[in-house]
């Protein structure tokens, strides 16, 4: 499957399958959109009718690129046929019943009330609970227990907010890394906070220890302190920016991001980009929301117009603030296209509900965190292992090619179908899509290969 | 005259060779935690590519 396109001055063709993509002129982007459906004589004689204005286009010349364009498919780099959907099966079923990713949901609470929460101010439509230690500690046993021999573990710290559990969080880590050696794993810890109850003991902590902490703040002031209020209505901006910025500057290049969440009130989410930016923040994320579409702060029609725009100007800023030495990173175009991840996953997608699961305070498993709280995707729990055999063949039996709205993407092995949790609020089921979704990854897409051009040009 | 530049990039009909280890991040969970696609993720198997 071949997609062409054109984006920031650049002509682009991605070659689906094999993962090739191809910078071209004008003129060879034609010859390439002709290839297969005309002969070559046709299509010389259009091109030098169409490009008569650029005498340096001799016939030569266009032979010699449609012999190009012949040599890169067989050399397996262009109109690449989709062969894959008989592996598609084989990854999760090699993996087994291995776990090897738990996010723990340490405090089913939060000190923030933003209305636009998933998870409902952190309750997840459920009590307000906090997770003890003997539970998390139960939890990290059954992650060992249940990871065969996968060396690397990923634990997730999350809520509502899970600071206000924090003593919890540091004795957890610290009966991890006792039990590291000894079965031959490698646990990597992750942390994702509002920010409001950060100290030098958070930091200290988490600089030692979590290999990723990601950090919530929505831009601009007037944006962020429109949703994330405290329960009397206060915004935390001023709160949690001065926390924010110790936290990291003390980080020295660790890895972390500041997440922001745009909404229908701020579809023009580069200035938030912007006002992150300015102060002093690099490795930057904004989300599109995630609600109802019956939500007021859910994305239109219109405001996806104005977001497909601004992820394009994202992309002319980045490439802007690179020449200038001020670089930054926004986690959704980070694409490493020579070392990205292979087929298999690809294929394969998602690992909720077969290799990562959500745990409750209370020990209850969820194929994952956006999951809680939906009774009928109770997995099971902790202490018992999955008895919900049924949900989790079907997260086990998803991949790209168990939808077929899919089939025909030219991103699905980019997306790897995409995120269960948002098809199923979409659409009622694990296998459907979500396609306003869809629609903005495409995009990002686009604009991250874009880039990745950009930077080639840079470079030579 | 060239015009065509083929970008160097990682061969995924290849990758089905020596792939599927499985070390790497499973899902989008130590990261945005909404919105993230397969390809914002690193290939863990440092040998096999």
């Amino acid at each position: 499957m071949v997609h062409q396109y054109k984006l920031g001055g650049y002509n682009i063709v991605l070659d689906s399958c094999s993962g090739s993509v191809h910078v071209v002129d004008e003129a060879a982007y034609d010859m390439i959109a002709m290839h297969k459906e005309l002969p070559r004589e046709e299509i010389v004689s259009i091109i030098l009718n169409k490009y008569s204005h650029r005498p340096e286009l001799t016939e030569t010349e266009i032979l010699s690129c449609l012999d190009q364009i012949s040599a890169l498919e067989q050399a397996g780099k262009l109109f690449t046929p989709d062969a894959f959907e008989p592996m598609a099966g084989a990854f999760k079923a090699r993996s087994g019943g291995v776990i090897k990713a738990l996010c723990l949901h340490v405090a089913h609470t939060c000190n923030l009330s933003c209305s636009y929460c998933f998870a409902s101010q952190g309750k997840f439509h459920g009590e307000r609970a906090l997770m003890s230690y003997e539970v998390g500690r139960r939890a990290l046993d059954f992650l060992v227990e249940n990871s065969g021999s996968r060396r690397n573990l990923e634990v997730d710290f999350f809520g509502g907010e899970p600071l206000m559990n924090w003593d919890v969080v540091k004795k957890l880590v610290k009966y991890a890394r006792s039990i590291e050696a000894e079965y031959g794993k490698n646990f990597r810890f992750t942390l994702t906070t509002n920010g409001m109850l950060i100290d030098d003991d958070v930091i200290d902590f988490c600089n030692r220890e979590m290999s990723n902490v990601v950090l919530s703040l929505d831009g601009r002031k007037e944006v962020n302190d429109r949703f994330r209020v405290d329960y009397a209505g206060n915004g935390s901006y001023d709160t949690i920016v001065p926390k924010f910025q110790k936290f990291v500057k003390a980080r020295q290049g660790r890895q972390y991001y500041m997440r922001g969440t745009f909404t229908h009130h701020n579809p023009d989410f580069l200035n938030d980009i912007k006002a992150m930016l300015d102060l002093g923040f690099t490795e930057l994320s904004m989300e599109p929301v995630v609600c109802p579409p019956d939500d007021p702060s859910a994305l239109t029609e219109s405001d996806r117009k104005i977001v497909m725009e601004q992820y394009e100007q994202l992309a002319q800023l980045m490439l802007q603030r690179q020449k200038e030495g001020q670089p930054f990173t926004f986690y959704h175009y980070m694409l490493d296209l020579e070392g990205g991840p292979c087929i298999y996953k690809r294929i394969s997608g998602c690992g909720s509900g077969t290799e990562y699961m959500a745990v409750t305070p209370w020990g209850d498993l969820y194929p994952c965190h956006q999951f809680v709280g939906d009774e009928n995707y109770k997995l099971g729990n902790i202490f018992d292992g999955v008895t919900n055999t049924a949900i989790q063949e079907e997260f086990r039996s998803c991949s790209v090619y168990s939808r077929p709205e899919c089939a025909d993407c030219w991103a699905k092995l980019y997306c790897s179908g995409g995120c269960a949790a948002n098809a199923y609020h979409a659409s009622g089921s694990i296998r459907g899509v979500y396609e306003p979704g869809c629609e903005l990854f495409r995009k990002r897409m686009e604009c991250a290969i874009m880039l990745k051009a950009a930077q080639d040009e840079l470079k030579s | 005259m060239d015009l065509i530049k083929t970008l160097n990039t990682r061969d995924l009909c290849e990758s089905a060779k020596n792939g599927g280890c499985g070390e790497c991040q499973t899902s989008c969970q130590s990261a945005c935690k909404t919105s993230c696609g397969i390809a914002n993720q690193e290939c863990e198997n440092k040998t096999g590519k």
